[in-house]
């Protein structure tokens, strides 16, 4: 069972690896990177918060700070960031954005913490590893296995270890996200 | 070992006795919130998950503020969606245009969240009820679905860091100033997952308006809530206001903090944010180079009735500098009245600045004041990121009331000394 997402967008997401823990084969993909710091209103402005699919929202993402991004990022790259990833705003817009320009995966050295729910939530997969972080390079490319939390950059050829996900995180993967959770303890 | 402010109301929440920090803990939620943003989400997840029933009708509170009156045809939709989803479920605590204000002035005012209370909302500001005593913090569109549908919301138990602050503030220094220094030390993330208890005889002396300004702003240092015990300032708030029972809870004498800091409240000066962060601190009076377009006072932050006044007691007299655009927007209708019945409009009038209906609008550039490529403004909201106001080439400058409005006659950064204000007899 796949984490509840809040919209369309999971299609792209490939591999059916929509989840923290991901089942599926390791992702792949193209590393695009940014600073410390990126904030939600970078990641998907305000001014397009009228909209709430994720084919609206992805058409913005990162706009502010570049443009072309949203022409430029393919379904299948990975986004890596520094620290605070997803600060500001409780907007679940943003991860909303991210899933729907097909990313299946965001790498930071650590996340703002509604951001850090909010990926939890709606399923998409976000890993902590500070080292990893700064052992890639724009351009590379980058697999992740969501299991076990091994990270290669396969243009350098270094492997990187992610923090491992709490044992809450996991049930809350397990149970496939948030409200199947929360509907399963009510039930129970 | 003792417990704090944070860790007692939690521990309450989640019926346990104690609970620790790094303690993941399922907690019943006093009240929860979403606004015209996030809550339409929450009602598309609600009913995605098959949900046919909220925990409790009475403690949902759906706020249109971010765009309304409605700016579009989309957001109108939202709003709709909104209301109709409170008539479908019996929610009162729904608020349309003529009754609604900006959420986080709203509810306190409303005596909808108080001391003790566990309260979430689908807003990052969420964290503003902790000037009462409460546990409150923003979360997203999918913990209020799940919250209203169940009541329960998941928490990691913070840390909490402590902020003593210790003796008189300088003219004009308010809440937003010292939460603006706080900021300016520790950071962003400085306070990240973290709770701030903030405490000593600076904050005893502060107004209810101050302490909401600063708890406003702790996720802005990364936070997970900014938390005061409750003190007669307090109880004198809450009195005859809060719909529930008042549960005042204190820290204990040897709980636990990751960090203490101290301020001596004789050093904060009259603080600004420059861009695009707002731990990019300086003070007021070394920025006198920086010209400014237009001036904001109002919003969640800054938008409550003593904001207004300190706003008015540097304008009156004055005139908005004529490069210079100031719009004041009070928070809620009652606000808004209040600042009426005081004569506060005339002085804003007579300065040539306009005064809006609630709504947070500008501040995070959603309508009624967008910035144009290369434009500056001071403004007494809670962010400086890059875009937040308007075009992503648009500069924030962010201040407290008197600063924005001595800005606004003087046409750059400036303090109420430099434009000549008279202190008002203590």
């Amino acid at each position: 069972m796949s984490a509840t997402t809040a919209s369309g967008g999971d299609a792209a997401v490939g591999g059916g690896g929509a989840t923290p823990t991901g089942a599926g084969a390791p992702i792949q993909g193209r590393a695009w990177t940014f600073g410390r710091d990126v904030d939600t209103d970078l990641i998907i402005a305000a001014r397009y918060l009228n909209m709430k699919t994720a084919e609206e929202l992805a058409a913005h993402i990162m706009e502010d700070a570049d443009p072309d991004f949203p022409q430029k990022v393919q379904p299948g790259d990975i986004l890596v960031a520094k620290e605070n990833f997803g600060c500001g705003s409780s907007r679940e817009h943003a991860p909303m954005a991210i899933k729907g320009a097909g990313i299946p995966l965001v790498i930071a050295k650590s996340f703002a913490r509604i951001f850090y729910r909010n990926a939890f939530n709606t399923g998409l997969p976000i890993l902590v590893a500070p080292e990893a972080v700064d052992g890639i390079t724009e351009g590379d490319t980058v697999e992740a296995d969501l299991a076990t939390g091994v990270i290669r950059n396969l243009t350098t050829g270094v492997t990187f270890q992610a923090d491992p996900l709490p044992a809450f995180m996991r049930e809350l993967v397990a149970a496939g996200g948030l409200l199947p959770y929360l509907k399963a303890r009510v039930a129970g | 070992m003792g417990m704090t402010i944070t860790e007692k109301i939690l521990a309450r929440a989640a019926g346990k006795s104690g609970v620790e920090p790094g303690e993941l803990i399922m907690a019943k939620v006093d009240f929860c919130l979403g606004n015209d943003i996030t809550a339409p989400i929450a009602i598309d997840e609600f009913e995605k998950a098959g949900f046919d029933s909220v925990f409790d009708s009475e403690r949902i509170a759906l706020i249109p503020d971010h765009f309304t009156p409605n700016k579009d045809i989309k957001t109108a939709q939202l709003v709709k969606q909104m209301r109709e989803f409170c008539k479908r479920f019996g929610i009162r605590h729904f608020y349309d245009v003529g009754r609604v204000g900006v959420e986080h002035a709203l509810l306190p005012e409303m005596g909808l969240v108080g001391p003790g209370d566990v309260v979430i909302g689908a807003d990052s500001h969420t964290c503003t009820y902790g000037a009462l005593g409460a546990f409150a913090t923003g979360v997203g569109s999918t913990d209020l679905a799940g919250a209203m549908a169940t009541g329960e919301v998941w928490f990691r138990v913070p840390e909490s860091i402590k902020f003593v602050i210790e003796g008189g503030l300088p003219p004009y220094v308010t809440g937003k100033d010292i939460i603006l220094y706080t900021i300016g030390q520790t950071g962003v993330d400085g306070a990240l997952y973290q709770a701030m208890e903030f405490t000593g005889s600076t904050v005893d002396g502060l107004s209810i308006e101050s302490r909401l300004t600063i708890a406003n702003m702790a996720v802005e240092a990364g936070a997970k809530n900014g938390i005061f015990a409750a003190d007669d300032t307090t109880k004198a708030y809450v009195f005859g206001r809060f719909i529930r029972e008042p549960r005042h809870v204190y820290s204990d004498a040897d709980a636990a903090y990751a960090t203490t800091y101290r301020w001596n409240a004789g050093d904060i000066p009259l603080m600004v944010a420059k861009p695009h962060l707002p731990s990019n601190t300086q003070a007021a009076a070394e920025l006198n180079s920086i010209r400014i377009d237009q001036v904001v006072i109002g919003s969640c932050t800054n938008g409550r009735i003593e904001d207004l006044r300190m706003a008015a007691e540097v304008l009156r007299g004055q005139k908005v500098h004529p490069d210079v655009r100031c719009i004041v927007i009070p928070a809620t209708q009652a606000i808004w009245q209040q600042a009426m019945e005081e004569g506060l409009f005339g002085v804003f009038l007579d300065a040539e600045a306009v005064v809006s209906a609630p709504t947070c609008g500008p501040c995070l550039g959603g309508h009624m004041g967008i910035l144009a490529e290369g434009e500056r403004a001071v403004s007494t909201t809670n962010r400086n990121f890059v875009g937040r106001m308007g075009h992503p080439g648009s500069e924030v400058y962010l201040a407290g009331p008197y600063v924005a409005a001595a800005s606004a006659v003087a046409g750059h950064i400036a303090t109420p000394d430099q434009v000549g204000t008279r202190r008002a007899a203590a």
